[in-house]
Order: structure tokens, then C-alpha cells, then sequence
């Protein structure tokens, strides 16, 4: 019945001639959604990456002229390209709004998502195509609204990615724009997580039941439900801090501020711990959100380079359950500083180690697939594999922050930076450079350069490691965060602060390296070598059913899935793999 | 282990305890890593294509992995039922009676903090946002009796060794967060809410400037560390003169002079190693946001306090 249903809709689509804007720019066809999403984050990734190499200009060498761009940057930014103190915060509050809102979570879910899901559940589009035709302007004009509040007086953002009241509330105009930009994104999110239950829980394909869904859309699953539960409450909570700053209320405001010298005159009586339990409530699901899209991928680029089916898929699908209903309480372990008592934060510690568990669960999982297995070093193989070392590091190096008392040296030190850029950079961001290598030949026809891949791969492998290392050892030491020199002020830094030159030229030669993906991208979407089937990697899933590209409804034959995903080497079979929809021969 | 993870010098009572943590937890995550990572190679190298042409569909059999969930599990529990929740309570309910702790205002603004002494009648005074200005931070309205002696310094904090201190934390304008990295105290400084945090220094800022010294030749010249650094004693020529006296810095012009005293070797320390951080963004001035820590010996903090009150008596009063 699910399947009529969406058989129906495709081809009520189909049935006349599309205008050019109604094809590439207004489409409603999940694909093309897909890669709008997909080209907008990339361009995203690299926006908020210059950002940071800026940043870490100023921090190996403070006070000195940026070379190349700084004359560009305006006086009011870096007089004779020399980085002012606001200048940089706002770079560092807009690089974090960037990579998480703009970057990452967008291409996880609204680039990889949007393309994938319907195809691997063998739905011709998704349930809502007008809405997701919504989400993907709404999240475009919430990253122009982002950008354009570079151009305001006093610049963009400045209070960081978390908007801590007071400070977000006093803060220049850039401020209502970053939550006019984020109201505009987190609609967008609603509207394609709702979207995202309903084409799983409807659309699937006839025989395609839940336990034979690919992990990735188990994963894609869970996301959606976080995306629907935790923004709702950061969504008002942003209302609120805009009233704050517009209408003269005090939700965040309490009574008795005096800024610079002068009372200021609000009504007062508000909490600005508020602010941080209804932004944190959104903001560790959101945690989440970037990891468990990036786990699917790599799930699925792991059984098909091994050539043997995930091991434990139903213990991986539980923990990702389990951990979408836990990330739902622990947010508060990001405030164990703000005054705790004992009871509350024994619950935040307990809550806090037992989510550690199903990320365990699922990285063994993952790890343990790769026994027994044939493993082809692909491109798309190296960043998934990369990735499961470098996630172990983010997820272990949480361990000590969790913990209330060992927090409290490592609270708000490089350390912190360390640990979540290891989850979301070398981490997520590594499955989704695995994610792009990987498709690539099913949405263009076209395989990526492998010679310019791996040079990629080994480039971006080596320097990330550079990054975000040493910052363990400069958290250790005490060296807080967001200091606009550095650190160059405190005696306790002096021991580490050379470290600060070895992780900007590391970081320069990231961004090297990424170039050779860049001209790779482009050069393989023209001359890249032509796929020479619509299933080039022998996988199992329903996405490779379709033909190359898949058109607009996706699957031109009637679809029935026999099994589950990842039936690769299945003994006494004369090939390797058996797709989900080959019929057993009786 | 505490070393390989090149933690601070600890100068509290409480500092130990959350070092022990610290490096337990980092043992846990060494163990994890280290075995995680040497199984992991191993299969890569084990199961490559050439070497392994046909994948075995079953994989691993046995509950190997089970046990390691289950052990990180109890390790888990071990260290939160054990260490966690116990550190944590001591931290913030065994607050030390007020009669035997040396008891401090501590106000934070942008970009700066003001500190606050109780004086001699161990009362603090009434304070006043509308009273407000460049001299006078904290509003403090010296027409209340109990403020007449309230000592009021900025940046600077004195405090007696081995004897609870108890500082009571708020903010007059953004969450600031109170960090003396040498001392594991972190609190934020948030507006509206007074919090209250406790440490007991063990060791004055003179006896963590011994402990950090260093002797650098002067074969070379003044090394670049060296010039960044302060003495810890006088350094005499023949007549006995001192050509860098005790906290004094190092300088090249100074170093034909110590040459010709004969002095080969000079032990120096970082001139404040004691210092306030702010650890919350707080603004553009966050980064320069530094104070003072000075731990003294009693006598010493008597002293200090004594020199403060008499400066306060020759002050008109407003």
C-alpha cells in the first residue's frame, strides 16, 4: 500500500515538461534538493574554514598583518590588516554558527538525507516534496542572513556560537541577525525532519521492513527525531533573547546589570542560566545530529569495502536508538561551572556516562566488521576507516569533561575544542568526504580521480591530526579558549604556547589539501572516468537499483526488497553481494 | 601519568584529588585507545584484500566485545560512585565555616576584577548599583557603618596560605568565569547570582616561584625564556652592589655586569605564576581579562592587610 501511495505521487510529477526554474532552482524533486543542499554546505564548509585559517593567523602570530587578505578585511576589522580583538570574536562565533549550522548538519542530513533516503527506501521522492523544496530556501535564507551580518554596523556576531545572555543581549547589531538567521534555519530543520518520518515510516518500499532497513537510514531516522524535539525549545528560547534585545524584556536579563560603569534599565528579573539550559537542551542533541548521519555513511561504506555484512546491526540500531533518547538529558554536562549543586549534577554525570555506552556499542560495531572481512582500500574506505580512530579520540576525550570534578580544569580550555572538533571534523566531517567519494558515481555517472583522492586523504589525515593534538596538551596545561592572542598574557600558557605555530601551519596545509578535492570535485563532475554500470562498487542497497543518475521518480522498474541490506559473501552464492531486491530463484 | 599529561604545578588543598581523577580517567583512555587501535591495524592488515580474497560472511563470533562494554561500564560507575559525586559534594557542600575561612567579595566586570575585603569587623558593607563610578567599581556606600572598613582592590588578590578562603562570586554585567589554573578553581561569574567557592592554598606565590625555577646559563647570552622570566634573588657584583635584584628582570645590558661578577648561572621564575584567568567569553577585552593571585604567609597577609587600612584612613572619606 506505502508503495502505490508513493508510485501514485511520482507520477503525478512526471506528467508535464518542467520549466528550467522550476527543475534547477524551485525543484520539489528530492535529488535536486539533494544537491542544492549538498553544493550550499560545501561552499558553507569552506567559507567557515577560511574563517578559522584567519583566526589561526592571529593566534601563531598576534598583532602581525594577515598577509594576502588582511588589506581586504576593512578598518574596522584589521587596520592595516592587523586582527582587532572584536574582529576575531566575531570570526570565532560565526566560524562555530557556520560549520554546525551551515556546513556540516546540512550536508549530513539535507544533502546526504535528502538524496539517499528516498532512494534507499526505493520511494520515488520524498512524502512532502513542496516542503522540502521549503526547508532548502529556508535554510538558504538563513545563511544569507548569517552572511550579510558581516556588512552591519559593528560587524557580525561576536558572543560566540552559544549566545550566552547577558553578553548576546548587549552585543551589536549582528546579534539579531545571527537569530533572525538561526529562526530561519531551525524552520528549515523542522520542516525537513518532519518530512524525514513521514518518508520512512510510509514510503518504504514493499518487503522493506524496519529490520532491513540500511543503517543509514536508521540513522537518518533518529536525526529527524532529534531535529523535530530539541530545536523547537532553542527556536523560542532565540524568539526570547530577540525580545530581549529589541522589545526591552528581561527574559535572560536579571535585575542590577550595570554595563560599563552605567545601570542598565531593564525591568530585570530574568536568568541568563536560562538561556544556556534552553540552548544546550537543543545544542547537545545537535551533537548528535552531526555524529549519527556520519556513522550511517560510514556503516554503509564499511560493509561494502569489506564485503561482509555489518556486524551486529540490530545492537547498532538499539544504541541508536537508545542514544537518541538519552542525548535528551544530558545537556546540563556543558554547565557544571555555572554553580551545580551535588544532586543535579550526580544526575548529569550519570546520564552523561551512560550515553558513552551505545556510542561504544556502535563504534565496536563497527569496528568489529571489519574482522574477517575483504577489505578494498578504496578512497571512500580510507576516510571511513580514518574515521574510526580519530571519533574514538572525540568520544574518549569527553570522558574527563563528563566527569564534574575533572571538568573543572578542563572546563572552557583547548581541551573542550579538541575533544568536539575530533567528533565533528576528523570525525563527521571525514565520513562525509567518505559519503561524497562514495556516491559521486551515482549522482554524476562519473567516478572520482582516486590519484587526486588519495592524495586527499593522506594530506587531510596527517595535518587534522596537526590541528586539534595539540590542543589536548594546551588544555591540560589551563590555556582557555576563545583568547583572541592566544594565550600570550597568562604565565601558566608560556610552557605550550609554541604549539600555537605548529597547529596554524598544520592548518594552513589543510587547506591545501583540500584544494586537491576541490579540483577533483569539479574536474571528475566533467571528465571523470563514466561508471560502467548503475551499481559500480557491487553494493546491496536500493539506491544502486536505480539508473545513472537516477531520474526524477527514481526507479523505473517495480520494486520489492527479500532481504536485509548488507548480504555481501553470503556463502554458496557465485557472486559477492546479493541487492536487497534480487528475488531468490526457486 | 600526571607528568605525561603536563597538568599545572597544584598549589590547593583540592588540587590533588581532581589531579587523581584527571590521570585515572586518562589511564581509562589509554587502555581503550591503545587496544582499540592495535586490533584495529591488525585487521586492516590482516584483512586486505590480497591477503584475505574472500570475506567470511559470520565475522567475529564470541562475546569479547560484550566484556569490553561491560568493563567500560563498570570502570564508569567505579569512577562516578567513587570519585565523581564524592569530589564534586566536598566541592560545593562542605563549605567550610565562615569563622575559620578568610572570606571574599569577588565581583567581575568587563574587563576586570574587582575584589572585595569584609575589613575589620568581618562585615561587608551595603553596595549600590546607582553608586557606581570609575572610582568607586563595586558601589560600595562607605556611609554604611560596616563599610567604613572594607578594604576594595582591583585585579589584585591577596589571600593567607593554609586557611580556607571562601569567595563569593558574581558579575556586575556578562557570565564571567573565575579560573586559577594553579589552584583547579573554576566558577562562572554569573550576574544576578552570588556562588559560592572555596580552595585552601598550600604553598605562597613565593614557594611556587621556587618550585618553578629554573637556572639558565649565561654562556650564551640572556636566553629568549630567561628574558621573559624574574629573578629569585639578588645577584651582587664584587662591591656588592646588585646589579638584579630578587624579582628583577634580565636584561641584555645587564649581562656584561653579571659577567664580570662571575656569575655563570642565574636561577629565575615566571614573575607572577599565581594569576586570575577568565574563562568565559566575555567580550572583546576577554583575553586580557588577568588578575593577581598572591598567596602569603600569615604574617605577611597581616601585613598587607595592615598597610591596606591605613592607606584607607588617610583617604578622605566620601
Amino acid at each position: 500500500m506505502e508503495h502505490t501511495a508513493g508510485l501514485a505521487h511520482g507520477e503525478h510529477d512526471t506528467s508535464h515538461e518542467l520549466s528550467f526554474w522550476e527543475k534547477y532552482i524551485f525543484s520539489q524533486d528530492h535529488k535536486v534538493i539533494g544537491i542544492q543542499y549538498g553544493i550550499t554546505a560545501l561552499l558553507f564548509l569552506l567559507f567557515g574554514f577560511t574563517l578559522m585559517i584567519i583566526m589561526r593567523w592571529q593566534l601563531a602570530y598576534p598583532g602581525q598583518p594577515i598577509p594576502l587578505i588582511g588589506q581586504w578585511l576593512g578598518d574596522a576589522n584589521a587596520p592595516g590588516g592587523i586582527m582587532l580583538p572584536e574582529f576575531y570574536n566575531q570570526l570565532g562565533a560565526m566560524h562555530g554558527t557556520i560549520m554546525v549550522f551551515l556546513g556540516v548538519v546540512p550536508l549530513a542530513v539535507g544533502a546526504f538525507g535528502n538524496y539517499l533516503v528516498p532512494l534507499q527506501i526505493g520511494a520515488p521522492d520524498m512524502a512532502f516534496p513542496k516542503l522540502n523544496m521549503m526547508s532548502y530556501w529556508s535554510y538558504f535564507l538563513g545563511g544569507v542572513t548569517m552572511l550579510s551580518s558581516f556588512f552591519v554596523p559593528g560587524g557580525a556576531a561576536n558572543s560566540g556560537w552559544t549566545s550566552y545572555a547577558p553578553l548576546a543581549t548587549i552585543a551589536t547589531t549582528g546579534q539579531t541577525f545571527w537569530l533572525c538567521g538561526m529562526i530561519f534555519l531551525i524552520t528549515s530543520s523542522l520542516l525537513g525532519s518532519v518530512n524525514f518520518i513521514v518518508t520512512i515510516v510510509q514510503l518504504r518500499a514493499k518487503g522493506l521492513t524496519f529490520m532491513r532497513l540500511p543503517f543509514f537510514v536508521w540513522a537518518q531516522l533518529v536525526t529527524s527525531f532529534l531535529l523535530l524535539l530539541a530545536f523547537p525549545p532553542l527556536e523560542a528560547a532565540g524568539v526570547l533573547q530577540l525580545m530581549d534585545r529589541l522589545a526591552g524584556t528581561s527574559f535572560f536579563l536579571p535585575s542590577g546589570l550595570v554595563i560599563s560603569g552605567q545601570p542598565l534599565h531593564v525591568s530585570g528579573g530574568g536568568s541568563p542560566i536560562l538561556w544556556q539550559h534552553l540552548f544546550w537542551f537543543l545544542a547537545h542533541p545537535e551533537v548528535y545530529v552531526l555524529i549519527l548521519p556520519a556513522m550511517g555513511i560510514v556503516a554503509e561504506i564499511i560493509a561494502n569495502n569489506t564485503r561482509k555484512p555489518l556486524w551486529g546491526y540490530k545492537s547498532m540500531v538499539y544504541a541508536t536508538i537508545f542514544l537518541g533518547f538519552m542525548s535528551f538529558i544530558v545537556w546540563a554536562h556543558h554547565m557544571f561551572m555555572t554553580g551545580m549543586g551535588t544532586v543535579i549534577s550526580a544526575f548529569f554525570q550519570t546520564t552523561t556516562m551512560i550515553i558513552s555506552i551505545p556510542s561504544v556499542i556502535i563504534l565496536t560495531a563497527l569496528l568489529l566488521s571489519l574482522y574477517g572481512g575483504s577489505i578494498r582500500f578504496t578512497v571512500p574506505m580510507l576516510f571511513a576507516t580514518a574515521f574510526l580512530p580519530m571519533f574514538g579520540i572525540g568520544g574518549l576525550t569527553g570522558l574527563p569533561l563528563g566527569l564534574a570534578p575533572s571538568d573543572i580544569h578542563l572546563h572552557d580550555t583547548y581541551y573542550v575544542i579538541g575533544h568536539f572538533h575530533y567528533v565533528v571534523a576528523p570525525g563527521t566531517l571525514f565520513a562525509l568526504f567518505a559519503g561524497i567519494y562514495y556516491w559521486f558515481p551515482k549522482v554524476t555517472g562519473r567516478q572520482m580521480n582516486n590519484a587526486l583522492g588519495r592524495i586527499h586523504f593522506f594530506g587531510s589525515f596527517i595535518f587534522i591530526n596537526g590541528i586539534f593534538m595539540p590542543m589536548f596538551i594546551e588544555g591540560l596545561a589551563g590555556v582557555s579558549r576563545r583568547l583572541y592572542d592566544g594565550g600570550q598574557q597568562y604565565a601558566h600558557a608560556q610552557g605550550v604556547l609554541h604549539w600555537n605555530v605548529f597547529m596554524s601551519i598544520s592548518a594552513f596545509c589543510l587547506f591545501f589539501f583540500q584544494l586537491f578535492f576541490i579540483i577533483n570535485f569539479f574536474w571528475s563532475m566533467k571528465k571523470g572516468k563514466k561508471v560502467n554500470s548503475d551499481n559500480p562498487w557491487d553494493a546491496t542497497t536500493l539506491e544502486w537499483d536505480t539508473p545513472t543518475p537516477p531520474p526524477h521518480g527514481n526507479f523505473i522498474k517495480p520494486l520489492e526488497v527479500f532481504r536485509g541490506p548488507y548480504e555481501y559473501s553470503v556463502p554458496g552464492k557465485s557472486r559477492d553481494f546479493v541487492p536487497q531486491s534480487e528475488q531468490e530463484k526457486v | 601519568m600526571r607528568q605525561f599529561l603536563g597538568l599545572p604545578i597544584d598549589a590547593s588543598a583540592q588540587g590533588p584529588s581532581i589531579d587523581n581523577l584527571l590521570v585515572m580517567v586518562h589511564w581509562l583512555m589509554f587502555v581503550l585507545f591503545i587496544g582499540w587501535l592495535s586490533y584495529f591495524i591488525f585487521t586492516l592488515i590482516r584483512f586486505r584484500k590480497s591477503r584475505n580474497p574472500k570475506a567470511d560472511y559470520h565475522g567475529v563470533k564470541g562475546h569479547y566485545s560484550s566484556y569490553v562494554e561491560v568493563g567500560v561500564a563498570l570502570t564508569e560507575v567505579v569512577l562516578l560512585v567513587g570519585f565523581a559525586f564524592p569530589l564534586w559534594a566536598a566541592r560545593v557542600n562542605k563549605i567550610p565555616d565562615e569563622k575559620d575561612a578568610t572570606v571574599v567579595r569577588m565581583v567581575a566586570e568587563q574587563f576586570a576584577w574587582n575584589v572585595h575585603y569584609p575589613g575589620p569587623d568581618g562585615i561587608f558593607g551595603r553596595t549600590d548599583i546607582n553608586l557606581v563610578s570609575s572610582d568607586n567599581p563595586l558601589g560600595l556606600d562607605r556611609t554604611d557603618p560596616y563599610a567604613k572598613d572594607d578594604i576594595t582592590t582591583i585585579n589584585q588578590l591577596n589571600l593567607p596560605v593554609d586557611k580556607p578562603i571562601i569567595i563569593e562570586l558574581s558579575s556586575k554585567d556578562v557570565i564571567h568565569s573565575l579560573n586559577l589554573p594553579l589552584f583547579r578553581v573554576k566558577q562562572d561569574a554569573i550576574p544576578g547570582q552570588m556562588v559560592k567557592v572555596w580552595f585552601q592554598p598550600t604553598m605562597t606565590t613565593t614557594q611556587i616561584r621556587v618550585t618553578l625555577s629554573r637556572t639558565f646559563s649565561l654562556a650564551n647570552g640572556i636566553p629568549e625564556e630567561l628574558a621573559t622570566l624574574t629573578s629569585l634573588e639578588d645577584y651582587r657584583a664584587k662591591d656588592s652592589t646588585v646589579i638584579v635584584g630578587k624579582g628583577g628582570s634580565f636584561t641584555d645590558d645587564l649581562l656584561p655586569q653579571l659577567r664580570q661578577a662571575g656569575i655563570t648561572d642565574v636561577k629565575a621564575a615566571p614573575d607572577t605564576p599565581t594569576e586570575i584567568a577568565c574563562a568565559q567569553l566575555c567580550g572583546l577585552g576577554h583575553y586580557r581579562m588577568r588578575g593577581f593571585v598572591t598567596v602569603q604567609t600569615p604574617e605577611e597577609y597581616a601585613g598587607w592587610m595592615k598597610d591596606q587600612e591605613s592607606q584607607l584612613q588617610q583617604q578622605p572619606q566620601q
